[in-house]
């Protein structure tokens, strides 16, 4: 038996509103994103703004013309073995030309945002995940690259690149992208 | 978020944010869940649960028995009756013809009145009567505001769950969980609260970014998540009531697994700083101060209270992989393994009683919720999917919620502590998942 209780959820939901005294907003800021009213300014939708709608696929330059260009600058991603954050032989040189750009244009800043896939604890792969995209910022670090040019985030398992349960989906997932932020 | 400003927020002065979000859009917002039991006890309890007499227009037309009725049966431990069998419907004890409800094969039977005191109170009369013996085991009174009467046929429920189970009924609970809607890269997520069975869903926060790990405190009035909102992970602590919002946490780097202390006045959490190792730390809510807990290279995170208080359960691949382990809040003593036997042991937490700890843990299989003793002892695999995660006691500690993928489906899921019983809670669309079961209400 399925009620959809619609009626009785709006109403609780609208009484709620009227107590704390604020008057209702939609939801949606500049990417859809929730409003909240101070961060100091600092937009969320804002700067950072394109960076919120686009995610990095394989080999294309979702930053736009920021970071460097040819073949090895313009892969922002870095995929990874399962249960494993070392950069495989394959993305050396792709982590090096990002490196060598970044040590070259210390304004430049980037954001690493380091991913797993699916299998196992939600929190225990936000940590993996940060482990992925620490290597990464070693590996940057390693080139001269300044502390202050780089920030990193995990989302675990949160975010896929690709939705399924295989293990081509699982393969597209283990990652770390390279987001140039200003 | 750049890091000057992620380090302005370490400050940690509390501030209030939006209040309660509203999706304002046509339409159903949110996927309703349905419920089925997949698996109940052998030995059921039969039960006739007759319509209540009901001549009482601010009851909203709910139909109070079949409320009851639902619930026992979700329970799996009782086998109810089809109205349509039912030769007639009696709303009192003397009323009742034995001999035909035990031709019928029940061992109960359940008959009430719905009746108005007040503009704002409404009662619901009932009784339990033995069929075999005769006797009448319950007669009671259950009184609600009329907007709360859905609430009080679940108290019904609890009622007669507890005299014929020996064990508190958790009907008139709820849950928080996670719903995301739409493909990847425009996933749309919500945090929900619903009743127990997946009625009165209602959402709390919407977002396009990840939200996670929701964490109720021991009186109900807070719930505490992770949110992606500003491009980083940030803590946050919600009043259920009103939906005013505190940003907890917004450190660099990771801020994850929030968990209330049975007092409500601290908070664990995972912080990492920005050199990313994961250690497990506790904040005072009124005072701000921060003291670490683990201190080592290892991922340590998804740390759980001891119902005393004292101690924290968490998860730690200090040797190798992850395991479970605990440690003392006050520190001064090394924190002791507690699982063994598995490659993978997850995701801890204790039963209401302090005895038992619910885990997910990874075999041949894949992954799967476990249960074993707090002072070591046999794994007990309690589910056969093989991504199941996420487990979270009722507060009866009966039954553990927990999410699973059921032909490619996120779900959520209901197995009672003992393995015996299964239930499904599936979204009508979209991916429910991350649950966690609420506290008693009183």
């Amino acid at each position: 038996m399925r009620k959809t209780l619609t009626l009785l959820v709006l109403a609780s939901v609208l009484a709620l509103s009227a107590c704390s005294g604020k008057k209702v907003k939609p939801v949606t800021g500049a990417g859809g994103e929730p409003v909240t009213s101070t961060q100091s300014g600092a937009q969320t939708g804002g700067a950072g703004g394109g960076t919120s709608g686009t995610r990095g696929t394989e080999g294309s330059t979702a930053n736009g013309a920021l970071g460097p260009t040819g073949e090895l600058g313009s892969q922002r991603v870095i995929y990874f073995d399962f249960d494993n954050s070392d950069i495989r032989p394959e993305f050396i040189d792709v982590v090096a030309a990002h490196g060598r750009f970044l040590a070259n244009n210390p304004a430049v800043r980037v954001r690493l945002e380091g991913h797993t896939d699916e299998r196992g604890s939600r929190e225990y792969n936000i940590a993996l995940g940060e482990r992925r995209s620490q290597t990464v910022r070693r590996a940057l670090l390693l080139q001269g690259v300044k502390e202050s040019q780089i920030a990193t985030v995990s989302y675990g398992e949160e975010r896929p690149a690709v939705a399924g349960s295989d293990e081509l989906a699982y393969s597209k997932n283990r990652r770390v992208e390279i987001f140039y932020i200003n | 978020m750049d890091l000057t400003m992620l380090q302005t927020l370490r400050k940690f002065s509390t501030r209030m944010l939006s209040a309660l979000v509203l999706w304002a859009g046509a339409g159903a917002a949110y996927a309703d869940l349905s419920i089925d039991i997949t698996k109940g006890v052998t030995d059921a309890l039969s039960i006739a649960v007759v319509p209540f007499a009901r001549s009482v227009p601010a009851d909203g037309g709910l139909d109070v028995a079949a409320v009851v009725q639902h619930d026992l049966e979700g329970s799996g431990r009782f086998r109810g009756m089809d109205r349509k069998d039912m030769l007639s419907t009696p709303v009192r004890v003397a009323d009742i013809q034995a001999a035909d409800w035990r031709a019928a094969r029940n061992d109960y039977i359940v008959v009430g009145r719905l009746s108005s005191i007040s503009n704002t109170e409404l009662v619901i009369d009932f009784e339990l009567v033995n069929l075999l013996s005769g006797q009448t085991l319950l007669q009671q009174r259950v009184s609600v505001a009329p907007s709360a009467l859905r609430h009080g046929a679940h108290r019904v429920a609890d009622l007669i769950y507890q005299r014929l189970t020996g064990t508190r009924g958790a009907f008139a609970t709820r849950i928080g969980y996670v719903s995301v809607d739409g493909a990847p890269p425009a996933q749309r997520y919500q945090l929900l609260l619903a009743d127990a069975d997946g009625e009165n869903i209602r959402v709390i926060l919407e977002s396009a970014r990840p939200i996670m790990s929701p964490a109720w405190s021991s009186d109900g009035e807070w719930v505490a998540y992770v949110s992606f909102e500003n491009h980083a992970s940030a803590v946050y602590v919600q009043r259920v009531r009103t939906g005013e919002r505190r940003l907890v946490s917004a450190r660099a780097g990771i801020n994850g697994a929030p968990a209330f202390s049975p007092d409500g006045r601290r908070l664990a959490l995972t912080l990492s700083g920005s050199t990313g190792n994961a250690d497990i730390y506790v904040l005072d809510l009124a005072t701000q101060l921060l003291t670490r807990i683990t201190e080592d290279p290892a991922i340590d995170t998804e740390a759980t209270w001891s119902p005393d208080g004292k101690q924290l359960y968490f998860t730690s691949d200090r040797a190798g992989g992850p395991q479970i382990y605990r440690v003392g809040v006050q520190g001064g003593e090394a924190a002791r393994r507690l699982s063994f036997g598995v490659p993978y042991a997850a995701r801890p937490r204790v039963s209401p009683d302090g005895t038992q700890l619910a885990l997910v843990v990874r075999d041949s299989s894949g992954y799967h919720i476990a249960a074993q003793d707090v002072a070591g002892g046999a794994l007990r695999v309690l589910t056969r999917g093989s991504l199941d995660e996420s487990p979270s006691f009722a507060p009866n500690g009966a039954q553990i919620i927990y999410a699973a993928r059921e032909r490619g489906q996120a779900i959520l899921a209901m197995v009672s502590a003992d393995g015996q019983v299964t239930q499904r809670l599936k979204a009508d669309r979209g991916e429910v998942r991350d649950p966690v079961w609420g506290p008693y209400a009183d």
